[in-house]
């Protein structure tokens, strides 16, 4: 058995990764990416910690995060498409058209 | 037919004639005025059907509980619980036989008077809904339900006394009887309030129970709200200076709404409410100082009043007092007595006036009458039979009411009020009496009498009214001459029946000790007495010697500028009240409260919106990043603000 610290670790590592690419990416496209790393981090988490805690919450959990990361990631690359059409770029610096 | 479940029939027949007349009235179509005024007619006179036979099922049993029929939970709000509640007992019964029968009457000769007139549609619907607005106020069951028919007359008298309403006196005729009665209406809604604090219950019935629950001051001040909504209903002082303007109202509005019965509902209030007031002798002594104060104020306005309708005015007024003197003297009979009787020959008096004014097209001022018994016989005998009842000349109508007034105001004592009361209200009535007299015969010489002071073309115009006209005339002549007979008191070998028949529903309670009815018949010799001697005071004034009014208008100056002036109430209001009100109103409530203080709060509330919008809308960066990374330090300081404990 594994200890506790390794998927922790690695999920938060994941997480940290993520959360890092999200900030300091313009690409739409890596930005999601980055978004699913932060998703996929969390997973582990939730995985590691109901294994040790011998409880069914944690799958259960995570097969919701897949489900919607999949709905979201669909939505989401169908809305960079359109954008993509319109502005012919996928750098986020260029999506202000809701500056105040 | 058991009358008990169809109480509710009584005032269904007029709110139908008002719905149906009220469509009617939206069609284009020129009004078919004899199916208009037809069915307006005939559903009141189903009404007083529905009357007549509850009226004679209650007789026939002589039962002392009244009938009662609850139609539904209106109210249910905590402790306050009221129901849409009719009953009908002996007073009910006076009062919806009289609102319905001569309100038959009255709309039957509306439609002759009316006849061309634009909006003929709209004002029977008003009519109609006048009478279904009085017969919720006298078969209410609970003080609610009254209050709710009492707001409907106000509302009904307002409409129909602007019904001229391209006439800016007419509009603020209306305007002002509606204002003068939201006073009055003030107290009666304060009096119920006080009602159900202290009783905790709004049905007549209830309360009569529960007198004992309330100390003697609440009482006297739940009497005193209710006499303050009586007067400004009932034109009594200090309220009564709408009731000469609501003469701008067509005349048979004048004769159904400010004569025979709106007018009276302050008079049935007091005798509905008896059982309080019977534990109330100050505002009883109230009720009557003030109604014998406007029965004679209102008396010398009338003596130098030229337009025929003001007279009558002034003489409804002061014959209301004669009714709350009665009412105030705890002698409920007698006041109601004189309500019905009143309610006969003032319509009548006021038919009358509208049969003339209809044959000399508007023509109102005495001064330019003269000679029209030769030209309408009908209208003028009929007038002078009105005038024989109100002045109290035996055997008409007015001499057994008025007397029987005039008789308790002299026997009866109040409780804890010295004798000396007594005699000052009996005086002061006595003294209204003959002037009644004189004022009602000066107006009777100078119109029908004499030679003829009118121009050639209304003299040649002039003409007796029609059938639809003269028949009510002539009806309400006929109960003006035998109304009286229902209480010719013991004195005169009579039963008192009327006094006995309220008795049954517990109003006016036994009379003391029977006084020797010597007392009684040299009072009654005098009251006649006095009557007589201002008739014929009229007949040399106005007939014999003509010169004699101007002299003594010479002799006085001032005292005949002021009493034509009608002492000049409505100038003191206006400056005293109405400036003041106006001015405070423009100058604070306007400019101040209403331009800086609200407009300013709602202008600043916007204006802040817009300026804190400015400022936040900085935040929005457009850059996604940006936000990204708001969220992550948001969500950073949450999660490290919930564990911070550990």
């Amino acid at each position: 058995m594994i200890p506790i610290g390794f998927p922790l670790a690695v999920g938060a590592i994941l997480f940290a990764i993520g959360a890092f690419g999200v900030l300091v990416r313009r690409n739409a496209i890596v930005v999601f990416m980055c978004i699913e790393l932060m998703l996929n981090g969390v997973n582990l988490t939730f995985i590691g910690l109901s294994d040790r805690l011998r409880l069914i919450d944690g799958p259960v959990f995570v097969l919701f995060i897949m489900a919607v990361a999949a709905a979201e990631a669909a939505v989401g690359l169908a809305i960079v498409l359109s954008v993509y059409r319109r502005k012919q770029s996928v750098h986020l610096g260029d999506f202000d058209s809701m500056k105040g | 037919m058991p009358m008990r479940g169809f109480l509710f029939l009584i005032p269904l027949f007029p709110l139908l004639g008002a719905l149906c007349g009220g469509l009617l009235a939206l069609q284009r179509k020129p009004t078919n005025e004899k199916f208009a005024g037809g069915i307006a007619s005939a559903l009141v006179a189903v009404s007083f059907l529905v009357s007549l036979a509850t009226f004679l099922e209650i007789r026939g049993a002589g039962e002392i509980q009244p009938l009662r029929q609850v139609l539904f939970q209106w109210i249910a709000v905590g402790g306050l619980v009221v129901d849409l509640s009719f009953s009908f007992d002996q007073l009910t019964a006076v009062m919806t036989l009289v609102v319905t029968g001569v309100g038959f009457l009255i709309h039957v000769y509306a439609i002759g008077y009316m006849h061309g007139e634009r909006g003929f549609q709209r004002f029977f619907t008003y009519l109609n809904l006048f009478i279904f607005a009085m017969l919720m106020l006298v078969l209410g069951s609970n003080l609610l339900v009254m209050f709710v028919g009492w707001e409907g007359v106000g509302l009904c008298s307002y409409l129909l006394i602007g019904y001229y309403y391209e006439k800016k006196s007419a509009a603020d005729a209306g305007k002002k009887a509606f204002v003068v009665n939201r006073i009055g209406d003030f107290g009666f809604l304060l009096a119920i309030f006080l009602t159900f604090h202290q009783f905790g219950t709004l049905e007549f019935a209830g309360v009569a129970q529960r007198t004992g629950d309330a100390g003697p001051a609440t009482i006297t001040a739940i009497t005193l709200l209710l006499f303050l909504g009586c007067a400004g209903k009932s034109a009594q002082i200090p309220l009564y200076f709408w009731l000469p303007d609501a003469m701008e109202g067509p005349t048979p509005v004048s004769a159904l709404i400010h004569a025979a019965t709106m007018v009276t509902a302050g008079v049935y209030l007091v005798a509905r409410t008896h059982f309080l007031f019977d534990l109330a002798p100050i505002s009883q002594a109230v009720v009557a100082g003030v109604g014998c104060l406007t029965a004679f104020y209102a008396a010398t306005i009338a003596f130098a009043q030229r337009d025929l309708k003001r007279i009558l005015a002034y003489s409804t007024i002061s014959q209301l007092g004669y009714m709350f003197v009665g009412v105030g003297m705890g002698a409920y009979a007698a006041g109601i007595f004189h309500l019905m009787t009143h309610a006969f020959f003032k319509a009548l008096l006021f038919l009358g006036a509208g049969s003339v004014m209809h044959a000399l097209q508007g023509e109102l001022d005495i001064y330019k009458m003269g000679g029209l018994s030769k030209v309408m016989p009908k209208t003028a005998w009929t007038f002078v039979i009105g005038a024989l009842a109100i002045a109290g000349i035996p055997p008409f109508a007015g001499f057994f009411s008025k007397d029987e007034i005039l008789w308790q105001a002299f026997s009866r004592h109040l409780h804890g009020i010295p004798p000396a009361f007594n005699y000052c209200v009996y005086g002061l009535a006595l003294l209204t009496a003959g002037m009644t007299a004189f004022y009602m015969f000066r107006a009777v010489f100078l119109t029908f009498f004499g030679e003829s002071r009118l121009t050639p073309e209304l003299a040649h115009h002039a003409h007796e009214s029609g059938p639809a006209m003269t028949l009510p005339l002539l009806v309400l002549a006929a109960l003006s001459m035998v109304g009286g007979f229902l209480g010719i008191p013991h004195a005169l070998g009579g039963g008192a029946r009327f006094a006995a028949w309220l008795q049954l529903a517990g109003i006016g309670a036994a009379e003391g000790a029977a006084e020797p009815a010597g007392a009684e018949l040299a009072l009654m010799a005098l009251s006649v007495g006095v009557a007589a001697l201002g008739i014929f005071l009229a007949h040399v004034f106005y007939r014999e010697r003509r010169e004699l009014p101007a002299k003594f208008a010479a002799s006085w100056p001032t005292l005949h500028k002021t009493v034509w002036n009608k002492y000049y109430v409505d100038e003191i209001n206006e400056a005293l009240v109405i400036g003041p009100l106006k001015s405070a109103s423009e100058n604070v409530l306007w400019r101040f409260v209403d331009s800086a203080v609200i407009d300013g709060a709602v202008n600043g509330a916007g204006a802040l919106a817009k300026f804190g919008g400015r400022q936040f809308v900085k935040l929005q960066t457009g850059r996604i990043y940006a936000y990204a990374l708001s969220i992550l330090i948001g969500a950073t300081l949450l999660l490290g603000y919930v564990l911070w404990p550990f």
